[in-house]
């Protein structure tokens, strides 16, 4: 099954998916390669959960191929879901038995021995730092722990490729933190990481490659670097000390930017992207310096993600088309 | 065949797993206790009195065990669609695992489960003058009808539970049918004075075949102020209990299957 090394260890092709008449998916495609992390980038309802979904085999979709570790998902899917982990959005840990008793149980499934199931959990308890409340229920966990619970309980098997959908959402920003660092570690045993995020700061700091899908269509994919190239280079910022000087500032960043500039008048900030920022700058410079515009702040910053995905999508990427009152709430978090 | 054992093995590791729930969770072992010893107490004193007292109640046991095992099923109901509700399951498919399998280790741990409730609402019965009459052969056969039919019952409740989805529904609209299967029988009373329809559904109704079965395996006489139908159902209630069980499996088995199959498809 692995005659190449470096064949993707998740082809996924061409999916569509339509629930209802609604089409949700309309032609995604993506592969990830080992010890890589490829996050799935997009709003709600884009159409992330129901591709991740499809993949792990909890959903057929109406076209397209799935291929895990070289065994086709949607003609053999247990073969498929035997080198597969899947942590899901909501953490699917068993409130009423303890850390232990949850891995234990997932590796049982798994064909695991008795004593070879415990050892394994105590082991992945150790790892994701919950020795110390193993014997406790899991429902009595923090959102943390539960989620750092849920995942070792992906990784039971030692699966080639690991799935986690919004992996972080509902976290507090030291647990997500702590995620993130949990997530880094699995590529050192060499295996394939999927991720869906919503949070362009997670997949600016996790993913080797990123997608981005809106409206069930892939919209870009490469790496954080080139998305932010290939959408605008850099941004030019500045804040003038006058507000009378603001249009003027304004008109001069028209005249250099490769986009209309955005302009926040409260603050007498304004900024535009530019392709070429350093040569933009000098000339901006003197431009403005002629006209007699005084500024109180002048940058020059590469495009953040949230800036790419506002350009490709039309819109933020945000939860508030959410239609899902948890997601939502969870959402607000960001 | 292989496919068969994973079924079993894994079935095998989720009843442990449902069992430290019952264990846990000490709600629902009380009320699956509790419940039959109040029927018990109920019948015997409240409607046995006037329905013939002593002879009544030697009567009257069998169908309650019958009925505790109609009753069974609820839990099976409320405890798939809580395994539902709560996103577990989401977590079992994900596994390479037969569906099968979860629904083996929920009906089999409320099998368990129903077997301690008989050993109580015996040790109940023993108290209020019921007796096993016949040698312990025939006593065992009549437990093995009653754990047969409880296990049947169970998959009709997986079936509720899987389609209820949410413990809400599954604990209003999911148990109501456990009333009319478990009353309109020969369970408690006889099905002379019922409407015509009614004493025909009571004489069908597998609920009395098990009942009137377990009496007889038992020995436990019929009073004859309580007449029985005249029906080949009720006069070969053992086999027919068996038949009808197993009917019931070849059903709702399949069924539960399907639609929890159907469920997580989307």
């Amino acid at each position: 099954m692995t005659e190449d090394p470096s064949a993707p260890l998740v082809r996924v092709a061409g999916l569509t998916k339509s629930f209802g008449g609604t089409p949700v998916l309309a032609g995604v495609d993506l592969e990830v390669r080992a010890g890589s992390v490829h996050a799935l980038l997009g709003p709600n309802g884009a159409g992330k959960t129901t591709t991740v979904r499809i993949a792990c085999g909890l959903l057929e979709p109406d076209a397209g191929t799935v291929e895990v570790g070289g065994r086709d998902m949607l003609a053999h899917p247990r073969e498929a879901q035997r080198v597969l982990g899947l942590s899901g959005q909501y953490a699917a840990v068993d409130e009423v038995l303890t850390g232990q008793e949850n891995l234990e149980l997932l590796a049982r499934l798994f064909g695991q021995s008795r004593s070879a199931a415990r050892q394994r959990a105590r082991e992945l308890l150790v790892r994701f730092r919950l020795d110390d409340v193993a014997d406790r229920r899991a429902g009595l966990y923090s959102g943390g722990m539960r989620r750092r619970l849920d995942l070792a309980g992906a990784l039971v098997a030692r699966p080639q490729v690991v799935v986690l959908d919004e992996p972080t959402t509902g976290l507090d920003p030291r647990a997500r933190l702590d995620m993130w660092g949990v997530i880094e570690e699995l590529l050192d045993d060499g295996v394939a990481v999927l991720l869906t995020t919503q949070y362009l700061e997670e997949a600016d700091r996790l993913a080797d490659v990123i997608t981005v899908i809106d409206h069930g269509r892939v919209i870009a994919r490469g790496t954080a670097e080139e998305l932010k190239d290939a959408v605008r280079g850099s941004t030019l910022a500045l804040q003038v000390r006058h507000d009378g000087d603001l249009d003027a500032a304004v008109r001069a960043l028209a005249s250099v930017g490769t986009a209309p500039p955005s302009v926040e008048r409260r603050t007498r900030r304004a900024s535009v992207a530019v392709d070429r920022g350093p040569d933009v700058m000098v000339g901006l410079l003197e431009r403005l310096g002629g006209e007699g515009v005084e500024l109180s702040d002048l940058g020059l910053r590469r495009s953040s993600l949230d800036e790419v995905f506002l350009a490709l999508t039309g819109h933020e990427a945000d939860a508030d088309a959410d239609t899902e009152p948890q997601a939502r709430a969870e959402g607000a978090l960001r | 065949m292989s496919e068969i054992a994973a079924v079993l093995r894994n079935g095998t590791v989720l009843t442990a797993r449902n069992m430290r729930h019952v264990a846990r969770i000490p709600g629902r072992i009380t009320t699956g206790l509790v419940q039959p010893v109040m029927f018990v107490v109920l019948f015997a004193y409240v409607f046995g009195g006037s329905l013939g007292g002593e002879e009544y109640r030697r009567f009257l046991m069998a169908g309650i065990f019958a009925q505790t095992m109609v009753f069974n099923a609820s839990f099976t109901t409320v405890g798939l669609a809580n395994d539902l509700q709560k996103g577990i399951v989401e977590r079992f498919r994900s596994l390479p695992m037969s569906p099968a399998a979860v629904i083996l280790g929920r009906t089999a741990s409320d099998m368990v489960v129903g077997l301690g409730t008989l050993v109580v609402t015996s040790l109940c019965g023993l108290l209020i003058g019921w007796r096993v009459e016949e040698g312990l052969p025939r006593a065992l056969a009549a437990y093995l009808v009653l754990i047969l039919f409880g296990f049947a019952m169970s998959w009709v409740g997986a079936t509720v539970g899987v389609f209820a989805r949410t413990v809400e529904v599954a604990q209003s609209a999911g148990l109501i049918w456990l009333f009319p299967l478990s009353l309109i029988s020969t369970a408690f009373v006889s099905a002379e004075q019922m409407p015509a329809p009614l004493r025909v559904f009571a004489a069908w109704n597998p609920v009395s075949a098990v009942a009137t079965g377990v009496r007889d395996l038992l020995g436990n006489p019929v009073p004859a102020s309580l007449p029985q139908p005249d029906a080949w159902s009720l006069a070969n209630p053992v086999l027919y209990a068996v038949v009808s069980s197993l009917a019931i499996l070849a059903v709702f088995m399949p069924l539960a299957l399907f639609r929890y199959r159907r469920l997580t498809r989307g």
